[in-house]
């Protein structure tokens, strides 16, 4: 855990961000903005028919850390089951990050986490009334 | 205009000893940097003249006013309107009365919206506003206009951001019941030219409120001179506590007004069936104000007073213009707003590579406080096709020094975004 918010991982990643972009035909997907800075992500997910991420990709914009944290949340999240997923947590994302975050940071550093657990609560309200 | 009689020399502006006033421009920060307060549109920091006040207040006449029949009901109401008339001086009103206490600019507004909107907006009617507007003289409109079928309508904004007074003859129309303006814009710095505004709305009936959260701080902003119906602000930015704001409003609109919030205080007889209002100001103040607050606030009045708000605007002027052209050399930069002869003491941008509230946090590592986001001005921020801004704000206490450290900070700042 690095004490410097701004360390290689997390410029790294600002500057080149894996998958970012737009699917053509998502399963899901969702988005929110963060109104204390303005950060905005958008995030869309391929889902298989074994209910796993196939792909994950996000647009958006905003400060380093929420672009950072959406970018390492597509990465991490690829070949992981919806179930899985659903264990996923706030502190597993933060840790993810490898950088100490003050509390008005974490909601930088958590859009992209707030955004999937969204989806993956929308998922199974889905099936739920198919 | 007025019986001059300031000495033929004025004391020159002692910035060194005024920062003595301020115990917290002292004091190291948590990573051991020295504070660089540039977050003055925020709230501005409290002199010990202010604190002192204060204290005072609460260790030797703590007690609720207009009430006690008791040594500190009385002295504590005594003080607390003597502050009224240090308001009423400081702002050239005619009445003590005109001048009521809020908790701040937004409920000041809000007061206005309602016990005046409500009551005389009728569908079909219109306010102007426009996009510099903070959403304290904005949503309150937009929320009045809905419910009464009023009409918002804006008075457009020039390519660098000041208020297109060409156009104002056509944005005004019979059916315009008030204008409502910020006279200095908490992020553009934009000086708005409230004399020809308030000329231009009285001719066609319109009453003029004018949001000077920003401007009374650092200007000096005479009432009856400018012809203003609704003036408010707040107290914590003017260098006294929070929780305190003042509306001033003309005595003939005032008294036509309903009360807004009912309660203790703002009734002269209440009987079962109804109630007759107090006198003004106290119809609209009802329950237990905030009297320290309002005592504070004097206090702060008077030590702006003390230093001479002319002289203060003056040294502001100076740091802004340091700041604007210093700012201007940083590679990628880009200050939004008027040039410096059109502008307070406010200089907000953005720097190409590194978003405002990354720039905030590496700038606060240096000891460097600004503000970042939005501002509260979201339509704005929409016009200027930017998420969010960096703002840096003077105070009568900053100096030429700190401007340096603000730029050698946003320096740093690209720095570590590997932009240099």
């Amino acid at each position: 855990m690095s004490d410097d918010l701004y360390d290689e991982h997390i410029l790294d990643h600002f500057e080149s961000p894996y998958h970012k972009g737009r699917l053509e035909h998502p399963t899901i997907a969702h988005e929110d903005k963060n109104p204390l800075c303005g950060d905005e992500v958008h995030l869309e997910l391929l889902v298989d028919e074994q209910n796993r991420v196939k792909e994950a990709w996000f647009d958006g914009h905003g400060c380093a850390i929420s672009q950072a944290a959406a970018s390492i949340l597509t990465q991490q999240i690829e070949g992981k089951s919806i179930d899985e997923l659903k264990e996923f947590t706030a502190p597993q994302m933060l840790d993810l990050l490898k950088v100490r975050l003050t509390a008005s940071r974490q909601k930088c550093g958590l859009l992209s986490f707030k955004i999937l657990k969204t989806m993956i609560y929308t998922l199974d309200e889905g099936k739920s009334k198919s | 205009m007025f019986n001059m009689t300031a000495p033929l020399t004025a004391p020159a502006y002692d910035v060194t000893a005024i920062r003595q006033d301020f115990p917290i421009l002292s004091k190291p920060l948590p990573n051991g940097a020295r504070l660089v307060y540039l977050d003055n549109g925020a709230t501005a920091q409290k002199p010990r003249q202010v604190i002192a006040k204060v204290v005072e207040c609460l260790e030797n006449y703590t007690s609720n006013v207009h009430r006690g029949i008791h040594a500190l009901g009385d002295r504590v109401t005594t003080e607390m309107e003597a502050a009224r008339e240090t308001v009423r001086t400081f702002l050239g009103a005619a009445e003590t009365e005109e001048i009521v206490f809020t908790s701040g600019t937004t409920m000041s507004i809000n007061l206005v919206a309602h016990a005046w909107g409500r009551k005389f907006l009728q569908a079909g009617d219109e306010i102007v506003l426009n996009e510099m507007e903070h959403h304290a003289n904005f949503v309150p409109w937009q929320q009045v206009a809905l419910e009464r079928g009023a009409i918002l309508k804006f008075i457009p904004l020039t390519a660098d951001g000041r208020l297109d007074l060409t156009a104002l003859d056509d944005v005004l129309s019979d059916r315009t019941k008030l204008v409502a303006v910020t006279g200095l814009s908490n992020v553009l710095g934009t000086v708005n030219p409230i004399q020809e505004i308030t000329a231009k709305a009285h001719a066609r009936g319109a009453l003029v409120l004018v949001d000077g959260a920003q401007s009374v701080p650092h200007m000096a902003t005479d009432v009856r001179a400018l012809d203003i119906d609704f003036l408010a602000f707040s107290g914590h930015k003017i260098y006294g506590p929070t929780g305190i704001g003042i509306l001033y409003g003309k005595r003939r609109v005032l008294e036509s007004m309903n009360p807004f919030l009912c309660g203790g205080n703002m009734i002269r007889r209440v009987r079962k069936e109804s109630s007759e209002f107090a006198d003004l100001p106290s119809r609209f103040e009802a329950g237990t104000l905030p009297i320290t607050e309002a005592i504070g606030l004097g206090a702060a009045i008077d030590y702006v007073q003390s230093l001479g708000l002319d002289a203060i605007a003056a040294h502001e002027d100076a740091l802004m213009r340091q700041a604007y052209s210093q700012l201007a050399q940083i590679p990628g930069l880009r200050i939004v707003g008027p040039g410096p002869d059109a502008r307070g003491a406010i200089v907000s941008f953005t720097v190409e590579g590194v978003h405002p509230h990354d720039m905030a946090e590496l700038l606060d590592r240096k000891g460097v406080a600004v503000r970042a986001g939005h501002h509260c001005t979201m339509p704005l921020h929409d016009w200027l096709k930017v998420p969010a801004t960096t703002r840096a704000s003077f105070a009568a206490y900053n100096t030429p020094a700190e401007v340096d450290a603000l730029c050698e900070a946003i320096r740093y700042a690209r720095k570590v975004f590997r932009l240099s």
